[in-house]
């Protein structure tokens, strides 16, 4: 076999403040594209900092926001729709930018009557079928060789869908990463890795995950191409994304990309990051804000006006409000469908459990808003 | 009708299988070229080729975690796992993934794979290719658990299984992979899911059993009859969910039971089943039921015969409901 080429180099189409760096190819993207990027990327800004407050507010149980990490979320904005994404818990932005509602979002969130999990899991565990968006699961990394195994489906099928998963450098660590890699190697599987380094798994800073110079690097013993890519600049999250995508399509197989980002902010509402960062590691990355120079490339070429922005936050905004007042007048699943689909019909002994527990006199949930 | 073994019905299975339905493929350590350990998807390989007969690199938790994937996405999996001891590398695919998928994503991600895995001991295997694990998997919500203890069953619920749409654990019964040899239709047919089978009919005391167990517990029920004791026997074949309906009727009508597993005691599935009939048929019950199990030692190697549920313990058994 012959050695793949290490490619250490940050790719970047952006300089920290917006300018396109000299010499680099900027991705085509057409002017009502570049605009819904924007307008996605605002969106999952909004909807974090709305959904942070009532989280604080005591009205949402948990939340998970991805302040600064926003554009390594356009890794699929190349992908078709019939092309399969398999999430960690961290990537809004997928969701919405492949159609997922604020409605769907929020009753997720609250675990509703119209939670499209029927309030099976936390805050944040979505699930889409009709936009091929895998359901999400708390333990890291078990989605990559799901995403893996997918992908050499389509390509057992004669299909051309490719599938993407997303992960964090933590989750580098996992067998799970490992073993999925490996398969994506051997099969040539047309799937894409995309590792949103973001500095920290909860507490435990990427330095202490792996010795190796960068988790792309990893890449090399599984027989596939590792980009590392600046995941503040979005364009070139785009253009990485783009050329591992149509390398997939074209059965050329795996690539992962290592997103080169920084979790500004908490792991969760549960998380003080006080206690184990400094509390000035944060600022430097607070100026490579990728919304900020998403923004200010846009200035440059003249797409962004401030009326712009402020409509679209706005919009959202006021979406947001929309939504959250829909929900709040719904109630919480029927306790019947506690046992709904467990298996495709009820067997005799989760019926005999349901109709036992539908007897009973229902108390209070200390949990209950 | 033709007469075959427990691996070339399992195998029959999966050939008429993949013929009628090109979803259907298999995959796992060493089961293409060269049709598996046991020789149970021999043949399958030159006959559907490499992109359905799938040599997987050597890790469980990539065989159950891509056969997930590709159940998502249209396929159906039938993953091999070489040995049930080799399992738990997959347990967290198994357990929080594959059984947990339908629920979890509020019903749009139903997840079909069939997990088919050699169980139990026997064959000298020692702890690392004798164990039975059925009660971890029957515990876990999302999963079905089959487990034949012939070749006739073998055939017909494997072929339900890969016509269901939930996730099931089928557990083949190694120790008699060979040994049991019977009548298994050429064509195709199904044995239901969730229904036991009535292997003796009795009046004295109920054995039930199933896997490797459920010969062990035949030689028990014809040195009974000898001793002029009639014992009902009935073969579980599915463990989760299970046939309550027929273990209730022939509880209630002998009036005893021993349940027969090779699994260690504590919290196996005897537990359960005798939780489920003294909570139902209390009234019925002549006599406490009693458990032949293996032990709760690991699965040790030169003291095997001693370690496993033998005819005579069985024996010992029904003899002692009846003495109570």
């Amino acid at each position: 076999m012959v050695a793949l080429p290490m490619q250490d180099d940050l790719r970047r189409v952006l300089d920290d403040e917006g300018h396109v760096l000299p010499g680099v190819k900027v991705p085509e993207l057409s002017e009502e594209t570049l605009h819904r990027m924007f307008d996605v990327m605002l969106q999952v800004r909004t909807v974090d900092e709305r959904m942070m407050r009532i989280q604080r507010q005591g009205r949402l149980g948990f939340y998970m926001k991805a302040i600064g990490e926003e554009a390594s979320h356009f890794a699929v904005l190349p992908l078709r729709p019939t092309d399969w994404v398999f999430p960690s818990y961290r990537e809004q932005g997928a969701w919405f930018w492949r159609g997922y509602s604020i409605d769907e979002f929020i009753n997720q969130l609250f675990g509703n009557e119209k939670d499209p999990v029927k309030g099976r899991q936390m805050p944040v565990h979505h699930s889409a079928r009709t936009l091929n968006m895998v359901s999400i699961s708390s333990p890291v990394g078990t989605q990559i060789p799901q995403a893996v195994g997918a992908a050499h489906a389509a390509k057992i099928l004669g299909k051309d869908d490719v599938a993407m998963t997303f992960f964090g450098e933590g989750t580098s660590s996992t067998g799970e990463f490992h073993v999925a890699m490996n398969f994506a190697g051997v099969y040539k599987a047309p799937v894409v890795l995309v590792c949103r380094n973001n500095g920290w798994a909860i507490s435990v800073s990427a330095s202490q995950q792996t010795a190796a110079k960068t988790f792309a690097s990893k890449a090399v013993g599984y027989g596939m191409p590792g980009i590392r890519v600046d995941g503040n600049d979005v364009l070139a999250m785009v253009q990485v994304s783009t050329e591992a995508i149509d390398r997939a399509r074209a059965g050329e197989g795996p690539t992962m990309i290592e997103a080169l980002t920084y979790r500004v902010q908490g792991h969760s509402s549960s998380d003080d990051p006080s206690v184990y960062r400094d509390p000035n590691e944060p600022a430097p990355w607070e100026k490579k804000d990728p919304l900020v120079r998403f923004r200010n490339y846009l200035k440059q070429i003249g797409l962004w006006t401030e009326p712009l922005e402020v409509g679209i936050v706005e919009r959202h905004n006021q979406a947001i409000s929309d939504a959250m007042s829909r929900a709040d007048k719904l109630g919480p699943p029927a306790l019947e469908t506690m046992f709904d689909e467990v298996y495709e019909e009820i067997p005799w002994h989760l019926e005999e459990q349901k109709q036992w527990l539908l007897r009973q006199e229902r108390t209070k949930s200390p949990h209950a808003h | 009708m033709p007469v075959m073994n427990i691996i070339e019905a399992v195998r029959d299975a999966l050939r008429s299988e993949m013929r009628r339905d090109p979803r259907v493929v298999v995959l796992g350590e060493d089961v293409g070229k060269f049709g598996g350990v046991f020789r149970a998807t021999s043949g399958l390989f030159d006959e559907f080729g490499a992109d359905r007969v799938i040599d997987t690199p050597l890790a469980e938790a990539g065989i159950i975690g891509t056969a997930i994937g590709m159940a998502l996405y249209g396929l159906r999996p039938v993953p091999e796992i070489q040995f049930s001891d080799f399992i738990f590398p997959a347990f967290d695919q198994i357990v929080n993934e594959l059984a947990k998928f339908r629920y979890r994503s509020g019903g749009q991600y139903p997840c079909p794979v069939i997990i088919r895995t050699p169980v139990g001991g026997g064959i000298r295997g020692g702890h690392y290719h004798s164990q039975s694990p059925e009660a971890l998997f029957i515990h876990t919500p999302g999963l079905k658990v089959v487990a034949p203890s012939n070749p006739y069953d073998a055939k017909g619920l494997l072929l339900a299984c890969m016509r269901q749409n939930d996730p099931v654990l089928f557990m083949e019964p190694k120790r008699i992979y060979r040994a049991s040899r019977g009548e298994v239709p050429d064509g195709d047919y199904t044995v239901e899911l969730g229904k036991a089978a009535v292997v003796a009919e009795g009046t004295h005391c109920t054995i039930l059993a199933y896997s490797g167990m459920v010969s062990i517990a035949e030689e028990a029920v014809k040195k009974a009859t000898e001793a002029g004791i009639s014992c009902e026997l009935v073969d579980l074949r599915t463990l989760m969910p299970y046939d309550i309906d027929t273990i209730l009727a022939s509880v209630k009508k002998t009036g005893r039971c021993v349940v027969v597993h090779e699994a260690p005691r504590t919290c196996g599935f005897g537990a359960e089943l005798i939780a489920a009939i003294q909570e139902r048929a209390m009234e019925h019950l002549e006599a406490p039921i009693l458990r032949v199990t293996g032990f709760d030692t690991p699965f040790p190697y030169t003291l095997e015969h001693e370690y496993l549920p033998t005819a005579e313990r069985v024996l010992g058994a029904v003899r002692q409901t009846l003495e109570w």
